[in-house]
């Protein structure tokens, strides 16, 4: 038994047993914070299956932005009312949850496993295509050209995502500063942690960026980081979330999808089709899309973080 | 000369193995969570230092150097700084103060 | 070289499922807190170990975003258990942010 089988039936039965763990944890944020963990995991295991694409994208966006909504939410809730609540599953329900999940899970192993040698797949056929796009990493090649028009979907949707999270503010709260970020009594260590990890996050974040040409890496990651790093300081006090009715923050939000569908369009004229790149134009208009879809999508992320406007509580202690 | 780098990253990473084997038993056997919290930051951290030590000869580029020192250097600054936050919210400064949460209640015996 | 990498791999991560089911279990949220502090060294450490046995590029640009996150992670958990600490009779939240607001 090789030392990798090893890994990788061990990091399986890590993350078989957090799951579990998550599943029958007692309290909503015990849940949360496995569920954290667990996406940690799932990076490791995604890089084990050679995607390290994928769990960059895991670790940032699956674990980092989606475990901090999901600590909000079960902060939102009384103790014990998703487990205690009327309307909550009973014990057959979630039994019979569980099966069906596993039925699910047993079909999907069955069809991998009976998968013909060599699978069948694209990537040939992506990779003779890959040089007219003058990217190195496929990955950023299918997304950013072959299958753009699924790119530009992909982030134009996150504007409305953003609206309806704005639309739960109450009528009061409408148009002012999100308001339901957490704050510490003001914290020293905390306020440490705000003002020296944002510079190296900031680099990191437009390095995943660049690098993502050739590289593992692209504008999800990178922005993922830059979102996470801007709500590190909000949530430190150092800095108060913008306004909801900013005119500043809402061109900003929008800058990145309309240079896309700019650039796409103009693409009908100079190069015979919507979100085509005319010769030896590709890398720069790819990286011109993604610098300004890094700035949009940063600011999308961390403003569905922050949450709702609500009413202004001016706190004479944190700055402007 | 890679014998003896190849010896160097044996005996720095099975170093750097043993003193998660020590932080993972401080985490199973400390009685409270202050003494917990050190068992891991202290000792996890001093391990990941050493592998990260250790895997430097093993790669070749120079970048790739200052990636590996960056994750360690990353990993001390949050480490030490986040030791100290979750130190806060264990035992919040003021907590002599604080009447409906006790964390002196003393250490659950498990 | 490789399949020594891989088997300190295999060790750390031991180390950490042994962590995690301590730290999973404790029985107030003060314990559970560490667990991200903890995923973010030990599990970095296994991340390198194997990324560096098999040769792969851009293992290091993800630990660096795993130990990003995983202090990013531990803040949230910070924050995340003072608004809920589970005892009813506690004041909530803007509750308490507005008692810190007159007292500031």
């Amino acid at each position: 038994m090789t030392s990798a089988l090893v890994v990788d039936g061990l990091l399986a039965l890590l993350v078989l047993g957090l799951a579990l763990r998550v599943t029958f944890a007692r309290t909503d944020y015990g849940s949360a914070v496995g569920f954290m963990g667990y996406g940690l995991l799932l990076a490791l295991v995604w890089v084990r299956l050679a995607a390290v694409d994928v769990a960059l994208t895991e670790a940032a966006v699956g674990t980092g932005l989606t475990g901090f909504l999901l600590l909000g939410a079960a902060a939102r809730l009384a103790p014990g009312e998703s487990f205690d609540a009327p309307g909550a599953p009973g014990f057959g329900s979630r039994i019979l949850v569980g099966l069906l999940c596993g039925v699910v899970a047993a079909g999907l192993g069955a069809v991998v496993l009976s998968l013909p040698d060599p699978a069948p797949t694209l990537a040939p056929l992506v990779a003779e295509n890959l040089p007219p796009t003058e990217v190195a990493n496929p990955i950023t090649g299918v997304l950013m050209a072959h299958r753009a028009v699924d790119t530009l979907l992909e982030t134009v949707v996150l504007i409305p995502a953003l609206i309806g999270i704005w639309s739960l503010a109450s009528d009061s709260g409408w148009g002012g500063r999100p308001g339901s970020l957490p704050l510490l009594r003001s914290s020293g260590p905390l306020t440490l942690l705000a003002q020296v990890l944002p510079p190296f996050g900031i680099l990191v974040g437009i390095h995943l960026v660049w690098v993502g040409a050739d590289e593992p890496g692209g504008k999800f990651q990178g922005a993922a980081v830059l979102a996470a790093m801007w709500v590190l300081v909000l949530v430190a006090g150092l800095r108060r979330p913008p306004a909801v009715i900013g005119q500043r923050l809402r061109l900003l939000v929008v800058l990145g999808p309309l240079v896309f569908l700019g650039i796409g369009i103009a693409g009908i004229w100079l190069a015979r089709a919507f979100l085509a790149y005319p010769e030896g134009w590709a890398k720069p208009l790819i990286l011109t899309i993604e610098a300004a879809l890094t700035l949009s999508l940063a600011l999308v992320l961390g403003m569905i973080l922050a949450g709702p406007p609500a009413v202004d509580r001016s706190d004479p202690k944190v700055g402007p | 000369m890679s014998l003896a780098l190849d010896l160097f990253t044996l005996v720095a990473v099975s170093a750097g193995a043993l003193f998660f084997l020590a932080g993972a038993l401080g985490l199973l056997r400390f009685p409270d969570t202050l003494s917990r919290l050190h068992a891991l930051t202290k000792a996890d951290n001093l391990g990941l230092g050493l592998v990260v030590l250790g895997l430097l000869p093993q790669v070749s580029s120079p970048l790739g150097w200052i990636g590996l020192i960056a994750v360690w250097l990353l990993a001390l600054l949050s480490g030490a700084t986040v030791g100290q936050l979750l130190a806060e919210a264990v035992r919040p400064p003021d907590w002599s103060r604080q009447a409906t949460r006790s964390p002196e209640e003393g250490p659950p015996r498990d | 070289m490789s399949e020594f990498l891989l088997s300190a791999a295999v060790f750390v991560l031991a180390t950490v499922a042994l962590g995690l089911f301590r730290v999973l279990r404790g029985p107030r949220d003060a314990d559970r807190m560490l667990a991200a502090q903890l995923l973010g060294t030990g599990g970095v450490a296994a991340l390198l170990l194997f990324g560096v046995a098999t040769a792969q590029s851009g293992v290091t640009d993800l630990a660096v975003l795993l130990a990003l996150l995983a202090a990013f992670a531990s803040v949230a958990f910070v924050t995340g258990a003072a608004r809920d600490s589970g005892d009813p009779n506690e004041p909530s939240r803007d509750e308490v942010r507005g008692a810190g607001d007159d007292a500031a």
